[in-house]
């Protein structure tokens, strides 16, 4: 392990690699005192111009635990990282915001993670091949792939093609990858280590084709098994999750899942955290109790007062992570406010709205909100849910309704935007 | 299924239903209802026969391996037969370069289309992305007048040329549609393609109700109550024309400075 240099306390060891450092944190620094937040991407940017190749660096002699897929990463980071210090590591994680190079930078190039010996790092999934190599030894969970932002991302397949490239010829990394996702056990096969786990898929539409070889991919019925009717690539033997217990393969209990947080992908997201933490030596039912205590990840799942009404804030930013939001709300009864934006960051267009069985919403009170309410208004129409339209802060709209409990479910920046109106 | 509903194939969504244009099937479906005319969506997933006697076929976007076998199932399927017989298509994107004459696939090698337009699709090399607004001149509404300008959301690779035998969708206003010659789409007979996502029908309204007066008539084709559409439609084209207009300011601003 590579001690921190004593002098500055940074991870880097060259002198253009400290200097970058140091410049990076005065930058964020002051960005922060002239902003009142953040700064930590425009320091990251100023250090990675400096000394390019300063991740190289910082990674260095850091045990590093990555985090990786379309949705849930910032939840099992979260868990994990719970899983490790419960373990006593001393962990450097990055808190949701970048998870891209400049985000892992930024937080790497913290005082605090001069000390640290274990990185739990949520990375996005399209630059994940970019960075992996900055790493060694790295632990990687991959948790699945689908439809996101497609006018940046273009395909869903060639992610996991970058996946597959990326772990090629890396006998270092080990990957602990969701069995239920042909994308992902495409991807994740091309690791010289692999621990699969049946962590579930609920949207399989991105999956139809084999990833492989282009033929059709076949969904046994009544069983989670599925196979490409072409070629070899099939569901292969994992860990699998029995209600609330996680079983190896063999069938034996390795521990109990039960999340802080609500929503059955949170259950596959746990058992994801849970294998990985226990290939970075924690014990199992140590890391289990330590998944159970997250019950709030960057504002998501929370509940605040605004007014008097007491506000569950969800996000969701694609059709299979609203599915899940869509099953975790049914029954309960709740007005909804959906928000939804169209900016940069959350895929500029809201064609994907008609991916999202609003249908499921009738008979309740619906609200929508955000820059694209009247596009959500639309196939609000069609779903033949009647909704109201607000315009402006939602924060505002809240302090002024008058249910008791409500559940907002917003998209990327329409819940930053949220947070940021709560002061939260 | 009642026997006199209108039905609405939706075509393989599993590949060509990548952004959301199954949409349009809801669409046109929920404008019959409610018209209180019957209407049934038919999903049809590849590798299962294609029914020769829906009404409308409605195909979407998808990926380039699947826009490839999408074409082999539906030329072996009859498409050809059920447009013959006087359906009606709705092609956005993949499923627009799909039912033309060639394509070129992902790893260069032309394919044969379904033919049902003649036109035919060649990579530009960069993608075509943004909001995409379009002077309707290939077909008027269902009452003969001027159909209103259509909006939506381009997302693609291919340049698109059309040969004599089909006329464009509609001139480009904002965007870039087909890529070659301002035009979008392209219509023949009763099969329309487009580069329309939005899904096309949804902000379009006067579009989804030209394609039902081609089953129903327009007769059958009441009013119906599209203020939410209505809403949507001005914010969409406002937008488009701000940010043509952003552009064009800074570029105006620029040049003064020279």
């Amino acid at each position: 392990m590579v001690a921190p240099t004593r002098r500055t306390g940074t991870r880097a060891r060259s002198r253009r690699g400290q200097a970058a450092v140091l410049l990076g944190r005065l930058t964020s620094t002051t960005a922060r005192r002239l902003r009142g937040s953040g700064g930590s991407v425009i320091g990251a940017r100023v250090a990675l111009a400096v000394a390019p190749s300063v991740l190289d660096e910082l990674g260095a002699g850091l045990r590093a635990a990555i985090v990786s897929g379309t949705n849930g990463k910032s939840t099992t980071t979260a868990m994990l990282a719970a899983a490790c210090r419960a373990g006593g590591h001393a962990v450097v994680s990055n808190v949701e915001g970048s998870n891209l190079r400049s985000g892992i930078v930024g937080v790497l190039s913290t005082p605090a993670a001069a000390g640290a010996e274990l990185g739990v790092l949520e990375i996005d999934e399209l630059v994940l091949p970019g960075l992996l190599g900055s790493f060694e030894h790295p632990v990687v969970v991959l948790l699945n792939l689908s439809r996101d932002q497609l006018d940046r991302f273009g395909e869903v397949r060639t992610v996991a093609d970058g996946w597959r490239r990326a772990l090629l010829g890396r006998p270092d990394v080990t990957a602990v990858a969701n069995a239920d996702d042909p994308l992902v056990v495409y991807g994740a096969s091309a690791a010289a280590a692999v621990v699969f786990v049946g962590a579930g898929l609920r949207w399989r539409h991105d999956a139809a084709s084999c990833p492989a070889c282009g033929g059709g991919i076949v969904n046994a019925l009544g069983s989670p098994d599925w196979w490409c009717d072409r070629c070899d690539l099939r569901r292969p033997a994992c860990h699998e999750i029995d209600g609330d217990r996680l079983l190896d393969e063999q069938g034996r209990p390795v521990a109990h899942v039960r999340p802080g947080v609500p929503g059955r992908h949170n259950v596959g997201n746990g058992a994801l955290a849970i294998v990985a933490a226990t290939r970075l030596g924690v014990d199992a039912s140590v890391a289990a109790d330590a998944v159970g205590s997250v019950t709030s990840i960057a504002g998501r799942y929370q509940t605040v007062v605004v007014g008097g009404t007491a506000a569950r804030l969800l996000l969701a930013k694609n059709p299979a992570g609203w599915a899940e939001l869509l099953a975790l709300i049914d029954g309960n009864g709740r007005p909804l406010v959906l928000a939804i934006n169209a900016r940069i960051a959350d895929g500029r267009d809201p064609s994907w709205l008609w991916d999202v069985e609003y249908e499921a919403l009738r008979g309740r009170q619906v609200i929508a909100a955000g820059d694209r309410a009247a596009d959500l208004a639309v196939r609000l129409r069609y779903a033949e849910v009647p909704c109201e339209v607000w315009h402006g802060p939602v924060a505002d709209r809240l302090r002024g309704h008058d249910a008791a409990e409500v559940d907002v479910l917003a998209n990327y920046t329409a819940f930053a935007d949220l947070l940021r109106e709560l002061r939260l | 299924m009642t026997e006199s509903a209108v039905r609405v194939c939706l075509v393989y969504p599993e590949l060509l239903g990548t952004y959301g244009d199954g949409g349009n099937a809801t669409v046109l479906a929920q404008r019959l209802r409610w018209r209180g005319v019957p209407a049934d969506i038919v999903p049809v997933a590849a590798g299962t026969p294609l029914p020769a006697a829906c009404d409308i076929y409605v195909l979407g976007g998808g990926e380039d391996a699947p826009q490839t076998l999408a074409t082999k199932g539906l030329s072996e399927q009859g498409l050809s037969r059920a447009v013959d017989a006087g359906a009606v298509v709705l092609a956005v994107c993949a499923g627009l370069q799909l039912i033309g004459t060639t394509f070129t696939a992902a790893d260069g090698t032309v394919v044969d289309g379904v033919g049902l337009l003649d036109c035919a699709t060649r990579p530009r090399g960069s993608r075509m992305i943004g909001e995409l607004v379009v002077e309707p001149t290939g077909l008027d509404a269902a009452d003969g007048s001027a159909m209103p300008p259509l909006t939506g959301f381009e997302n693609h690779g291919g340049i698109t040329s059309l040969g004599p035998g089909a006329r464009p969708l509609g001139t480009v206003l904002s965007g870039h549609g087909n890529g070659a010659d301002h035009a979008e789409g392209a219509v023949a007979g009763k099969v329309v393609g487009t580069y329309l996502h939005g899904p096309a029908l949804a902000p379009n309204p006067a579009l989804a109700d030209r394609l039902l007066s081609w089953v129903v008539g327009p007769s059958a084709l009441g009013p119906i109550d599209d203020a939410v559409v209505d809403e949507l439609r001005s914010e969409r084209l406002a937008a488009a024309a701000g940010a043509a207009d952003g552009w064009r300011a800074t570029l105006k601003a620029l040049r003064r400075r020279d």
